[in-house]
C-alpha cells in the first residue's frame, strides 16, 4: 500500500475504499456501544422499554387529553407512539453522534482512522433500542386493533434509513461544531428539544395550513413520520412523494454535514 | 531490501500558538513570572518542524531523540496521519501502526477480552486478525485469569501488561512508537522490547520515538537528533546518542584558563562538575542515585579564607534549595594556605525528582562578604529510575522525589 502524506487543500473526497478497509473497527466500535450501554443488563433494556412507553403516556395525557391536540381519528397514544418511535431513534442518534468526538478524544488524539467512523457507529447504535420499542409499538397495535399492512412493515427499513442519513448529517455538522465550541453541547438538548416540537411528532402534519406545509417538509424527520402514520396507522392516504423528498432533504443533510465534517477532520487532534 | 519505505521531503509544521503550547514557551512564560518582567510579545505562530528531510528504508529500526519540545512527537503524529502537515510531503510504502500509547481507547466498564478486541481493532487490527492471536495476545499479557473481569478492577500493572500485549502482536510493515516503553516494570519491559526486535527481523520498519537511551541503544541501529523542529545529526546510534547526552544542552563540568577564571580577592576557580559514584564525571544521573558537586580551585595567598553555596532550580526556575558549606568541618572559616583545594557538595541519592536543574554556585570571602555568584554555571538532566516505582508506572510530580517511610497498622480486627 502507497500513500501520500501532504497539507490538506481544498475539499477533500471521502475516500470511501479507507473506510471499506476499516469496516472492522466500525463494527467494534458499535458492537462497544451497545456493550457498554447494556452492560448492567437489567438497567439497560428496561430504560430502553420505558422510556418511550413513559413518554407516550404523559404525551397522551397532556397533549392528547388536556390540550386535545388532533390525532387524525385513531387513538392518541397509538398516534404519537409511532411518532416517539423514530423521533427517539433520531434524537438519540443525533445526541450520539455529535458527541461522539469529544467522547473519543483520547482515541483521536494517539490513532489514525477514518474519523467518520466516530459519528457513523453511533447512528448503527440506537437500532437496539429501535426493535425494542419497535416490538412494544407492535403490541400497542394488537392492543387498539390495528392491522399493520405488509407495505408499512416492509418500509420501516427504508424510514429507519432516511431518519438514519438525517441524523447522521446533522451529527457530523455538530460533532465538528462540538470539538470548535465546547458550549455546543450545554445547548444540544435544548435544541433537540425544540427540533422535537417543530418536528410532527406530538401533532399531525394536517394541523399546518395546506400552503405552509412545505416547510414542515424540509424536516425529514416530518415525512418520515408523517408517513409511517399513514402506512402503519392508515390514519390517510399515503402521500407516496414525500419519500423521494424526505430523501432527498437527508442526503442535503448528509453532504452538507459531510464537507463540513471533512474540512475541519484534519485538525481535530489540533484543537482537542 | 534497501528500498525505501518512508520518504520526508521539506516538511514543517506550524501550531498556532494557544492551540498547543510548546513545552519551552510554557516554561518561559512561567519563568517570566517570576522575574516579574513584562512577557514579551509572542509570535503568534510557532514552526513545531522545520524543513525535515528524511528518507527511512525497508527494514530500518530508527530511533527519534532529543529534547522535550524537539519536535519528536509532533513528527510521529504527521507520520501516523493524527495530524496534517503545514507544508511538505511524505511519501508511504506499506501498512503503517502507530503506537502512541498503551491501551488507546481501552473502556473500563468492559472485560481484559472485549478490550482485547477493541484496542486491536483501534490498532488497526482487522477481527480475524485478532481472532487469530488472541491466544498469543492472553499467553503474552500473563492475565488468563483475569480476562473476564472488567478492566477497571484491574491494577495498574495489570492494565499495562494487557495494553502492552495488544500492542506487541501488531504486525503492521511499518510501526511507530512513542515513548510507550517508559511504563510497565523492567522485565515485562525487556520481553516488549524483546518482542519488538523480533518484530524488526521481518523485515519490519520501526521509528521509534523515546528519551530512554538504553531502549534507543537495544532497538535502533540508526538514530535521528532533533532539536528544535530541525535534524541536527543523523547516524549509527552510538555516536548520535553519545552527541546528544554531551550536547542536550547539559554542562556537567566546567574549566576556565587562568585568565578567565571567576575569583574575588582570595580564590580563583579553576573548574566545576558533578560527579557521580564513580568519582568521574557524569552527565547521566538517575533519581537513585547520589552525586556530587565538586569546585576546584586556587587560593591566592596564605590569608585566604571561603565559602561556597549551592542553589539549585528547577526547569520552571523554581528554587529547590540553597546549601551553605558553613558547618563543614574541615576547612571552613578557617585561614587557607595558598595552594590548590576542591570543595565538594554531596547531593543524596532519592532526593531530586526527574527532570532538568540548574545550579548557581556563590562563593565569598571572610564574612559573607566578597561574594560572586556563578549563576547557572552548571545544568544537568536527572532521569527518571524505576526503583522507587513498585507497581506504579505514572508520573511522579513535584520537583523531590524522597524515599518517605509509610507503615500501615492494623489496629483493631471488626
Amino acid at each position: 500500500m502507497r500513500y501520500e502524506i501532504t497539507p490538506p487543500k481544498g475539499l477533500v473526497n471521502i475516500n470511501l475504499s479507507e473506510i471499506w478497509r476499516y469496516r472492522d473497527l466500525l463494527y467494534i466500535l458499535v458492537w462497544r456501544d451497545i456493550k457498554v450501554r447494556y452492560k448492567q443488563t437489567v438497567v439497560g433494556v428496561v430504560w430502553a422499554i420505558f422510556q418511550p412507553l413513559l413518554t407516550m403516556i404523559i404525551f397522551s395525557v397532556l397533549f392528547g387529553r388536556l390540550a386535545k391536540l388532533p390525532s387524525e381519528g385513531v387513538p392518541y397514544p397509538v398516534f404519537v407512539y409511532t411518532g416517539l418511535l423514530l423521533w427517539n431513534y433520531f434524537s438519540s442518534s443525533l445526541a450520539n453522534s455529535s458527541e461522539s468526538l469529544i467522547s473519543n478524544d483520547a482515541i483521536i488524539k494517539k490513532v489514525y482512522f477514518p474519523r467518520i467512523l466516530l459519528p457513523g457507529s453511533t447512528v448503527v447504535t440506537p437500532a437496539v433500542d429501535f426493535v425494542i420499542s419497535f416490538i412494544i409499538f407492535l403490541a400497542l397495535m394488537f392492543y387498539y386493533h390495528f392491522t399493520p399492512s405488509a407495505v408499512g412493515l416492509l418500509l420501516i427499513p427504508v424510514l429507519l434509513l432516511i431518519t438514519m442519513i438525517s441524523s447522521l448529517g446533522l451529527g457530523l455538522f455538530l460533532s465538528s461544531l462540538n470539538i470548535k465550541y465546547r458550549d455546543v453541547r450545554h445547548i444540544l438538548p435544548f435544541f433537540i428539544q425544540i427540533l422535537m416540537y417543530i418536528t410532527p411528532v406530538i401533532y399531525p402534519v394536517s394541523i399546518i395550513p395546506a400552503n405552509f406545509q412545505w416547510i414542515a417538509y424540509l424536516n425529514p424527520m416530518s415525512g418520515v413520520i408523517t408517513l409511517a402514520r399513514s402506512l402503519l396507522l392508515h390514519t390517510s392516504s399515503v402521500d407516496w412523494k414525500l419519500l423521494p423528498i424526505s430523501f432527498g432533504v437527508s442526503l442535503v443533510f448528509l453532504l452538507i454535514g459531510l464537507a463540513y465534517f471533512r474540512k475541519t477532520e484534519r485538525f481535530f487532534a489540533d484543537i482537542m | 531490501m534497501d528500498q525505501s519505505v518512508i520518504k520526508i521531503e521539506k516538511l514543517r509544521k506550524k501550531y498556532a500558538i494557544g492551540t498547543r503550547v510548546p513545552y519551552f514557551a510554557l516554561r518561559d512564560q512561567i519563568a517570566d513570572l517570576f522575574k516579574f518582567k513584562k512577557p514579551k510579545k509572542k509570535n503568534e505562530e510557532f514552526w513545531a518542524l522545520k524543513d525535515i528531510n528524511l528518507e527511512i528504508k525497508r527494514g530500518e529500526a530508527i530511533g527519534i531523540i532529543g529534547r522535550n519540545g524537539a519536535g519528536k512527537s509532533t513528527l510521529l503524529k504527521i507520520l501516523s496521519q493524527i495530524t496534517p502537515p503545514t507544508e511538505g510531503k511524505i511519501m508511504i510504502d506499506g501498512r503503517v501502526a502507530s503506537l502512541l500509547e498503551v491501551g488507546t481507547g481501552f473502556n473500563p466498564e468492559l472485560t481484559g477480552r472485549e478490550n482485547i478486541y477493541l484496542n486491536g481493532a483501534i490498532l488497526g487490527m482487522s477481527r480475524a486478525e485478532i481472532k487469530r492471536k488472541f491466544d498469543q495476545i492472553v499467553a503474552f499479557s500473563e492475565i488468563e485469569k483475569f480476562l473476564d473481569t472488567p478492566v477497571k478492577r484491574y491494577s495498574s500493572g495489570m492494565y499495562v501488561r494487557l495494553a502492552f500485549a495488544v500492542a506487541a502482536h501488531l504486525e503492521p510493515e511499518i510501526l511507530l512508537i512513542d515513548e510507550v516503553l517508559a511504563v510497565g516494570d523492567a522485565q515485562f519491559q525487556k520481553k516488549c522490547l524483546g518482542k519488538m526486535n523480533e518484530v524488526g527481523k521481518h523485515g519490519r520498519t520501526i521509528v521509534f520515538v523515546s528519551h530512554n537511551m538504553a531502549a534507543v541503544k537495544s532497538l535502533c541501529k540508526r538514530v535521528i537528533l532533533l532539536e528544535r523542529g530541525k535534524i541536527l545529526a543523523d547516524g549509527p546510534v552510538g555516536r548520535i546518542v553519545s552527541k546528544y547526552l554531551g550536547y542536550n544542552g547539559n554542562i556537567t563540568k566546567k574549566n576556565w584558563s587562568l585568565g578567565k577564571a571567576p575569583e574575588n580577592s582570595s580564590v580563583k576557580i579553576l573548574g566545576v562538575s558533578l560527579v557521580g559514584g564513580s568519582g568521574k564525571n557524569t552527565n547521566t544521573i538517575s533519581t537513585d542515585e547520589s552525586f556530587a558537586v565538586e569546585i576546584l580551585y586556587q587560593t591566592k595567598s596564605d590569608e585566604s579564607v571561603v565559602g561556597f553555596t549551592t542553589v539549585l532550580h528547577d526547569a520552571e526556575n523554581n528554587c529547590v534549595f540553597s546549601s551553605l558549606n558553613n558547618r563543614e568541618s574541615g576547612w571552613y572559616g578557617k585561614k587557607m594556605p595558598k595552594g590548590l583545594f576542591r570543595t565538594t557538595c554531596t547531593i543524596p541519592a532519592d532526593f531530586l525528582n526527574n527532570g532538568e536543574f540548574s545550579l548557581t554556585i556563590n562563593f565569598y570571602g571572610k564574612n559573607y562578604s566578597d561574594l560572586h555568584s556563578m549563576s547557572e554555571v552548571l545544568t544537568f538532566e536527572i532521569n527518571d529510575s524505576p526503583k522507587l516505582r513498585g507497581d506504579y508506572f505514572g508520573g511522579y510530580s513535584g520537583v523531590v522525589r524522597p524515599d518517605l517511610k509509610w507503615a500501615t497498622q492494623l489496629i483493631e480486627n471488626k
